[in-house]
């Protein structure tokens, strides 16, 4: 209900900013999320965000031409190394390596359309539009045969996961105006501030785009055992010491009763 | 039941967890075996991240030896005099496996070096355990007593100086041997994130030559103490111990361990170590399909 309140609120405030501008041509996007702030906390099994907006054209109410959405959802980059395997003297060794400076740990692309049939190649890499045009910016390597190959694994077994994910279609549509994304977010996320993305595409060009933030955090209990094993290392070594020892004697005394 | 691991990230159902240690938990409380050789590729395959599982592995074992420890301590089954003196090999031979493993993980082969390891001791002791049990099973199977083997340890040990008597053990030989034997376990439980008891019980059996009754509680003496050891290491170095999924394989493994102890004293000796050797060759096989044919995956990410 709550949703359904706030994206009500969001059309209305979208009317009022769309007056003004008139003197603009391209359309107004306006992206909202369902949950700002992502909590991981015990029993956290992971969670559907609900991107969702509206689309409005400065002169008029609503925006008559026909539109495509695409949604990024990107969760914080970081630097990383993939490894290859290779079949070497009988058996399966690490032989190549690759680096990457910048892939996100998250990435998740829905389209209201087959990203093929919205834009071409160029656009849909200038805006990192679906899993084959992530930019991970590659260092060592740099033949593009290898580092397509690199890529391509790294895709591939991060969409095992469910961290990568590409949903085309996963965006509806109504009448021309409103749009609305889920995308889930599975318990193996990291946290950190994950930025959604939005782009309104018309004839192959891209011509509003918007930025809404979420922020994935652990708290409570989770929390404090993340930090307390970095700052207090000893500490919480002894205690997972202490714990076992406890519990392997409790047993002992328990089942000795029975 | 839904638990969400703090350290390892990601959400698991608890139950299998609190099974999977129920079942290490019988074989440690059957063999005297910790079944972190199990528990660890397990949870691995479960989704766990490998040092995440290693490491809380190690806090399991030592809350399933505990117990252990115990109910042998009531009937006079450990050598403390051996057991500390493999104690102090085995810390010594951690902090080696500590260093081992950041030189393997640098050069990025860790993962290939703990699957060579595990094909390797598992495959030779799963089968020697097996054959040894088909040797005594057949002949008793015929109604024929086989005669008794004289106990005798290897002749390696004889040629070590300096001799100690280690009355609970019946043996009067170098502290030497069990300190190296210490050592190269300690370096496993590091490497491999096991116990080390699979390989303990036979060297103290077949190397050492000691009386069995104080076998299996001085090698549960020892994985204690030596796991204690790697628990502080893992906690320090790298901060991989998930106390949420400790304490779901704690709450299975220190009461599979009392049921596991219940069993063995009705069941028959050579069925049991049938048993262990068949489970312990099927994790071998497994992990060299792994190794020779077809690994789990060709790409593997670590961050930087």
């Amino acid at each position: 209900m709550n949703l359904v309140r706030s994206f009500l609120a969001i059309c209305v405030m979208a009317l009022c900013l769309a007056e003004p501008a008139s003197a603009q041509r391209d359309p107004i996007l306006v992206p909202e999320v369902s949950q700002h702030e992502v909590q991981v906390r015990q029993g956290f099994v992971g969670t559907e965000l609900l991107l969702f907006g509206a689309i409005l054209d400065p002169s008029g109410a609503r925006a008559g031409r026909d539109y495509e959405i695409v949604v990024v959802l990107k969760g914080p980059t970081g630097a990383i190394r993939v490894r290859e395997k290779e079949r070497i003297g009988g058996i399966w060794i690490n032989a190549t390596t690759t680096d990457f400076r910048s892939a996100p740990s998250f990435f998740a692309v829905a389209s209201s359309a087959p990203i093929s049939e919205i834009v071409d190649e160029r656009t849909a890499a200038i805006y990192e539009l679906g899993l084959g045009f992530i930019q991970l910016s590659p260092t060592g390597t740099i033949d593009p045969e290898e580092q397509t190959k690199f890529t391509e694994g790294l895709v591939d077994l991060r969409q095992r996961e469910g961290l990568y994910k590409e949903d085309m279609g996963g965006v509806q549509i109504n009448e021309q105006v409103l749009y609305q994304a889920r995308i889930s977010l599975p318990s193996n996320v990291q946290t950190g501030t994950y930025t959604a993305e939005t782009f309104a595409i018309t004839r192959g060009r891209v011509i509003a785009s918007a930025i809404a933030e979420v922020e994935v955090r652990k708290v409570g209990f989770e929390r404090f055992v993340e930090v307390f094993s970095q700052k207090q290392a000893f500490f919480y070594g002894l205690i997972a010491v202490f714990l076992s020892i406890f519990m392997g004697w409790m047993a002992g005394r328990v089942f000795a009763m029975m | 039941m839904d638990v969400y691991l703090p350290i390892a990230n990601l959400s698991v159902n608890g139950l299998v967890i609190v099974l999977l240690g129920m079942i290490t938990g019988v074989l440690s409380g059957l063999f005297g075996v910790g079944g972190g050789f199990l528990t660890t590729p397990l949870m691995i395959f479960y989704g766990i991240p490998p040092t995440v599982a290693a490491a809380s592995a190690s806090t399991q074992v030592t809350g399933a030896s505990v117990s252990g420890v115990f109910a042998h301590r009531r009937r006079g089954g450990v050598d403390y005099r051996m057991g500390t003196v493999m104690v102090v090999g085995g810390i010594f031979g951690a902090g080696i496996g500590a260093i081992l493993f950041r030189w393997f993980q640098a050069i990025g082969q860790i993962d290939i070096v703990i699957n060579v390891l595990y094909v390797l001791m598992l495959g030779t002791i799963g089968s020697l355990m097996l054959k040894e049990a088909l040797q005594t099973m057949l002949p008793a199977e015929k109604g024929i007593s086989r005669s008794v083997k004289k106990r005798r340890h290897h002749p390696l040990v004889t040629a070590l100086p300096l001799r100690w008597r280690f009355y609970g053990s019946g043996l009067y030989i170098s502290p030497l041997a069990p300190l190296i034997l210490g050592i190269v376990v300690g370096i496993l439980t590091m490497l491999m994130g096991v116990g080390g008891g699979f390989i303990l019980v036979p060297a103290m059996l077949y190397i050492l030559g000691m009386n069995a009754n104080v076998v299996v509680g001085t090698s549960l003496f020892q994985i204690l103490f030596v796991t204690i050891a790697t628990t502080m290491m893992h906690a320090l170095t790298t901060r991989a111990i998930d106390i949420v999924l400790a304490v779901l394989l704690l709450l299975g493994s220190v009461s599979g361990a009392q049921i596991g102890a219940r069993i063995a004293q009705v069941a028959r000796p050579e069925i049991l170590r049938l048993v262990l050797s068949s489970i312990v060759l099927m994790v071998a096989l497994r992990m060299l399909f792994g190794l020779g044919f077809r690994p789990d995956e060709i790409f593997t990410v670590v961050s930087l």
